[in-house]
């Protein structure tokens, strides 16, 4: 099944850039789940988000990201696991999950 | 009860775990399990055979497959109008059969996954391993059936979409995933035990079963981690506790409170087994909560009267499980031993310490007044057995405690 981890942390920490150890932790990660990987990237801050939506027709273009909260999403894996523990124990090795909180969502399969 | 009724409470649960683990889906497995049984009803008029447990998995594998072979049927008659659609072969080798796999381990690991909220991994755990009803799962937790019978909806749809697995977790994840499936075993036990003198006959016999069923849930986890002292305190305080369970009802349908319980209707067996796995809990290393638990049950269990209970004991117990767990509740259970070990004086500071957390928990009140009552404190006791009367919520308890505030004076 595929699985998309969504890393939810407070981006305050990120504000004034990445720290070389914690980069490291994430090539180390790439590295040791490589083949379950399909896809994964960081966000840029929320401050360069920008919401749409379309309302009678008309779209309605905001700034900022859907939901002001304490956390925000900052990046996501695509992964490929043969099951929700799997999942749950790739999400368990993002470095951000000691800081905030990783949702694993399922990935839903149209046939 | 008939022979097929209790050779459903006995085998339903392990060939359900069988049948998913073969199948993968909850939902086929358990409609062809009951077909099956319906079957047996009828196939056996004197009676079970001796081969029962794989007649039944035989049989219900042949349910699966009629299932699967109509909707196969169905499209198959779309795509090609009338064709014959093959017959599938099932093997029907008594002696195969016989030795239908114990999935439970599995399953019971799939029923408590953390990522399923807890009340249904309860509802879920009860319904697949211990083969108990909606209805009687429903009743034995006070909601309504439409609700239980959503619960499990929803529980069983999160285990296909989200693809919670059937295994035993792996040695990493073990310690944790044992530690969830332990609590909800135990929350099953105290909900068949502290609820089994409200029930009606019938409820009762369903909350009976709510013991029976984590009792025997529990069996089965120890067989898979025999080196456990977890576990093996765990059944240890739930053999000891199960073993009080006919002395604290009277005839009535009152409680009986444990110094005035006729001690010669405790179960010896499971006393005696219960003593002989805490025994060796102990002896595996440091005592976690539920060796502590035991612990007290045991020192119970061992006085022959009630006069004869080794109350400082039991205080100095109390004193290791608080600094373990320090909860209120443990806090307010710890002040009534050393009432009983030292005398009220001393253990009314200690209860009125706990006035703010326990402000609305009727069992505080209770001890409380049973204390000032002791110290000759009639009439505050008298009111501290009105709040606690006020607070109850189970009749039996609500009859206890109105007949004490009236004998007080209330």
């Amino acid at each position: 099944m595929k699985y998309l981890l969504l890393i939810y942390e407070n981006e305050k920490r990120f504000e004034k850039g990445y720290e070389a150890s914690e980069l490291g932790e994430y090539h180390a990660f790439k590295k040791e789940f490589g083949s379950k990987l399909i896809a994964g990237h960081a966000l840029k801050l929320t401050n360069t988000a920008t919401s749409v939506r379309v309302r009678d027709g008309k779209r309605l273009t905001t700034d900022g990201p859907f939901a002001e909260t304490k956390e925000q999403l900052g990046g996501f894996y695509l992964c490929e696991a043969d099951d929700l523990d799997e999942a749950i124990t790739i999400a368990g090795k993002i470095p951000a999950a000691r800081f905030g909180t990783i949702e694993v969502r399922p990935i839903m399969i149209f046939s | 009860m008939s022979e097929v009724d209790r050779l459903f409470r006995e085998e339903w649960g392990r060939l359900l775990a069988a049948l998913i683990r073969a199948y993968g889906d909850f939902d086929l497995a358990e409609e062809a399990l009951q077909e099956a049984f319906a079957a047996a009803v009828e196939a056996w008029p004197a009676g079970p055979p001796a081969n029962a447990r794989a007649w039944l998995y035989g049989t219900a594998r042949h349910k699966v497959i009629d299932r699967v072979r109509r909707g196969a049927a169905l499209a198959q008659k779309l795509a090609e109008l009338g064709r014959e659609h093959e017959a599938v072969d099932v093997e029907l080798d008594p002696d195969a059969e016989d030795a239908v796999p114990d999935e439970r381990l599995r399953l019971v690991f799939t029923c408590c996954h953390p990522a399923l909220p807890l009340d249904a991994q309860v509802a879920l755990t009860l319904r697949t391993l211990g083969g108990l009803t909606t209805e009687q799962i429903a009743h034995a937790f006070l909601v309504p059936s439409t609700t239980m019978a959503q619960r499990l909806v929803r529980a069983k749809a999160k285990i296909r979409e989200a693809g919670i697995p059937y295994v035993v977790p792996g040695a990493d994840d073990l310690p944790e995933r044992l530690d969830g499936v332990m609590s909800v075993v135990y929350l099953i036990f105290n909900e068949g035990y502290n609820q089994s003198y409200v029930a009606a006959a019938g409820e009762a016999l369903v909350r009976h079963a709510l013991c029976a069923e984590a009792i025997g849930l529990a069996r089965l986890l120890l067989a898979l981690v025999p080196e456990s002292a977890a576990v093996e305190a765990l059944l240890a305080l739930m053999l000891l506790t199960d073993a009080r369970r006919d002395a604290r009802v009277d005839a009535a349908g009152d409680l009986v409170l444990l110094p005035q319980q006729d001690r010669a209707r405790w179960d010896r067996a499971e006393i005696e087994e219960g003593q002989r796995l805490l025994t060796a809990a102990l002896a595996r290393g440091p005592a976690g909560t539920y060796a502590f638990e035991a612990a007290i049950a045991a020192v119970h269990a061992e006085a022959a009267r009630a006069d004869d209970t080794d109350w400082p004991q039991i205080a100095r117990l109390y004193d290791r499980l608080f600094a373990l767990h320090p909860s209120p509740v443990v806090a307010l259970n710890r002040a009534a031993a050393v009432s009983m070990a030292e005398g009220p004086a001393a253990a009314l500071p200690l209860l009125d310490a706990l006035a703010e957390p326990l402000a609305d928990y009727h069992l505080w009140h209770a001890a409380r007044a049973d204390v000032l009552a002791r110290l000759g404190r009639q009439a505050e006791a008298a009111e501290a057995y009105a709040s606690a009367h006020r607070l109850a919520t189970n009749e039996p308890e609500r009859r206890f405690l109105a007949r004490r505030a009236r004998e007080l004076g209330a």
